[in-house]
């Protein structure tokens, strides 16, 4: 059954839902808070947003009536899947005094089954991408590891591309082709509404089983298939990947990190919302009697003076080169650390930059510097 | 980067790397106004292989925990010991343990001095104010297996005569005559110091060392590391016969949380021993 099409029709959703639901898994999906698309808990079809889109360009954000009644007829929103798999706040252990010493009590606490619903290409490949920082080398996280074993992907093929987007670029959508357990494609023609639901696990299809499907039909396919080719056409951004990393390491002194600076906040927002930022910091508190601490990790951002400071001073105390290592990190030393960009091209950090920095821009100031320099050489 | 990703998960089951062993201090030697030295040793009695240049995450109960390098003998694994300088919130209160405190202990971690690799050459140390504690495992490594190497030379520079460690090792080995000493201190009174005054680096022109056939091993202040390795390649020396010892901010000593990185390097993890001709891209670059 792993890669057979199947219809499900608009009104069976909720048997899907029903079907996770029953099998232990907290569902969790996309809804609307607080003027924005974020990720939490999906009891039923109605939490979705259906009928709503986004509208998006660097630094804006709005919410739109859409005049059809699609359930995933949005890109993706300031929340990320890693709140899930790599959560803001974790309790790492608790440790009790005894006589001089001390017990320490890791935090074993099994983790929830999540089933995650509407989880885009370019997601997934964050989701990979993670799995390799924090599974795949010297030392696992056993943390994420634990959430991340238990998941259940319900992928979402994107039939239109956000203002932001350049999943193109990055060779990361908008189709999802490996990863998931079910990906749809949700279809709107006229009166009818349905999805083409593609199985990409034994556990996918198990699910399956307990919502009413139809075989798709291979027009039913082609017709998944150009929605899907149309979003790439749509693409909002656009970045040249080319030899990027060495394009990178050969300007860590260009003028235009002192020229960002200036309109960088130095807010860390792009860190936040960004889909495979890992960095966490570590605070050791005790209640107040002395006798219980906690270690607690909390996400952190290579955007704040204490994320490098040591006896003396930070190591990056300018804004450029806090701005300088995350974009360097993002798309040339990840490469280095993790065999893969930092970059999925969701195009979270344009948007949600309060001042709109976009990081196709800044790469590509950088590369026609290069390249005018060169073409004035005569070269 | 066209990299094809596929989801990669190891299935099996890890110890958690972030929980702290419980170690409790046997002795305390005062080497400086702030700087100790401290063994320990672990309650439950296991031993502590490590490799020179390794270090450890140091936990003060309810405080926070710090990165020290181990500055003990690695031929003995039964005690844990650790030069630390009383520098800031978490360093400060480390130094005042007292024998029987309890301290947490996680590690050892990291990269190591290439004393193996150096068999056969020749050795030249040097070592700037409390950078000669990551040494320490090194030389007494070489000196263990003395036979093994050629020439052997320590270079010392300290700030003052008071801001020495090992005082007592130093002329120890300055009577050796396997091993080449010198040491020097950027400012003394005269009554209080009669040796070499001047920055490190004006030891390496009279080393005793064959340039071809010599391995460097280098730690202090990054600035010292810069100028040392400037007068080492007068001498001769290649980058790769050069290593050096990097700090950087560290939260988590397993390459999770990200605040050691140095370029494409995670300090706690591909160092914080690097051989120079890997980080010379970057090294000395301004905030980095
Ligand atoms: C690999 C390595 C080996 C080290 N070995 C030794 C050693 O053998 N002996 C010794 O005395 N010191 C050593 N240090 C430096 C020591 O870790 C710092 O002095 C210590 O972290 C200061 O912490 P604090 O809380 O006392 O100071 P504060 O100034 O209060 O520091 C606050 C926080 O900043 C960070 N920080 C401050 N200074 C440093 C620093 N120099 N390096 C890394 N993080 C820092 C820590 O996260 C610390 O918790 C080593 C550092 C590294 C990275
Ligand atoms: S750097 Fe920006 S566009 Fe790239 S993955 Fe992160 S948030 Fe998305
Ligand atoms: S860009 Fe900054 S916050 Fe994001 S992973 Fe890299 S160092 Fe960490
Ligand atoms: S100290 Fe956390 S990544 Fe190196």
């Amino acid at each position: 059954m792993i890669g057979e099409q199947f219809l499900v029709e608009r009104r069976d959703l909720q048997k899907l839902l029903d079907a996770l639901q029953k099998k232990g898994y907290e569902t969790v999906g996309p809804t609307i808070r607080e003027g924005a698309i974020v990720y939490g808990p999906i009891a039923s079809v109605e939490d979705l947003p259906i009928g709503w889109t986004d509208e998006q360009d660097g630094g804006r954000y709005r919410l739109k009536r859409r005049e059809d009644s699609a359930v995933f007829g949005y890109v993706v929103g300031p929340h990320s899947w890693k709140r899930f798999l790599h959560p803001p706040v974790l309790s790492l252990w608790k440790a009790r005094r005894n006589g001089k010493g001390f017990e320490v009590v890791p935090n074993n606490a099994e983790p929830p089954q999540y089933a995650f619903i509407g989880v885009r290409s370019c997601e997934l490949h964050a989701i990979f991408i993670q799995d390799r920082v924090f599974t795949n080398g010297k030392f696992t996280d056993p943390h994420y590891q634990a959430r991340r074993q238990k998941i259940f992907i319900v992928a979402v093929n994107c039939v239109q591309a956000g203002g932001t987007c350049f999943c193109v670029s990055m060779k990361t959508g908008p189709r999802a082709t490996v990863g998931f357990d079910l990906a749809l494609t949700e279809i709107l023609e006229g009166q009818r509404h349905y999805f083409v639901a593609e199985v990409g696990t034994e556990k996918g299809a198990e699910i399956l089983r307990s919502v009413p499907t139809k075989p798709a039909q291979p027009s039913d396919i082609q017709i998944a298939e150009d929605r899907v080719a149309r979003a790439a056409r749509q693409m909002g951004r656009h970045l040249d990947t080319t030899n990027i990393r060495e394009l990178l390491y050969r300007n860590l002194e260009h003028p235009r990190w002192d020229e960002v600076a200036t309109r960088c906040l130095n807010c860390a927002n792009c860190t936040m919302v960004c889909p495979t930022c890992f960095c966490t910091t570590v605070e050791d508190v005790t209640d107040l009697t002395g006798t219980e601490a906690e270690r607690v990790r909390k996400w952190d951002s290579c955007f704040t003076l204490d994320f490098s400071y040591v006896h003396g001073g930070s190591v990056r105390a300018s804004a450029r080169a806090r701005y300088r290592q995350w974009l360097t990190h993002k798309l040339a030393s990840w490469i280095d650390q993790f065999g893969t960009s930092g970059c999925v091209g969701c195009g979270r950090c344009i948007t949600w930059c309060p001042v709109g920095i976009d990081i196709t821009e800044e790469v590509r100031a950088i590369r026609q510097s290069e390249a005018a320099q060169l073409s004035e050489r005569g070269g | 980067m066209a990299v094809t990703l596929k989801p990669q998960v190891i299935t099996e089951v890890f110890t958690d790397p972030m929980v702290p062993v419980p170690y409790r201090v046997r002795r305390v030697r005062r080497e400086t106004a702030d700087t100790f030295t401290f063994e320990y040793e672990a309650l439950d009695g296991r031993r502590f292989p490590f490799a020179p240049g390794q270090f450890n995450m140091l936990y003060l109960f309810g405080v926070g925990e710090v990165p020290i390098s181990i500055s003990g003998d690695p031929a003995h694994p039964e005690l844990l010991v650790h030069t630390i300088r009383a520098v800031g919130t978490v360093t400060k209160p480390l130094c005042q343990a007292k024998p029987g405190d309890i301290i947490g202990v996680r590690g050892p971690f990291g990269s190591s001095w290439p004393v193996r690799e150096a068999a056969g050459n020749d050795i030249v140390i040097v070592a700037g104010g409390v950078g000669l504690a990551p040494l320490r495992p090194a030389i007494y490594y070489i000196l263990n297996h003395r036979g093994e190497y050629g020439r052997v030379v320590l270079l010392y520079g300290a700030r003052t005569p008071g801001d020495m460690l090992y005082k007592k090792e130093l002329a120890e080995w300055r009577g050796r005559f396997d091993l080449q000493v010198e040491v020097t201190v950027d400012a003394a009174r005269p009554d209080e110091w009669q040796g070499n005054v001047g920055v490190v680096t004006t030891l390496i022109p009279r080393a005793h060392f064959d340039p071809h056939h010599v391995t460097a091993l280098v730690c202090g202040p990054e600035i010292m590391m810069r100028f040392t390795i400037l007068e080492l390649q007068k001498r001769g020396l290649r980058d790769d016969q050069i290593y050096i010892s990097m700090e950087r901010n560290m939260k988590c000593a397993i390459a999770l949380c990200g605040h050691c990185q140095y370029g494409p390097h995670f300090v706690c993890k591909d160092g914080p021993v690097f051989r120079f001709d890997r980080v010379k891209e970057i090294f000395g670059r301004r905030e980095i």
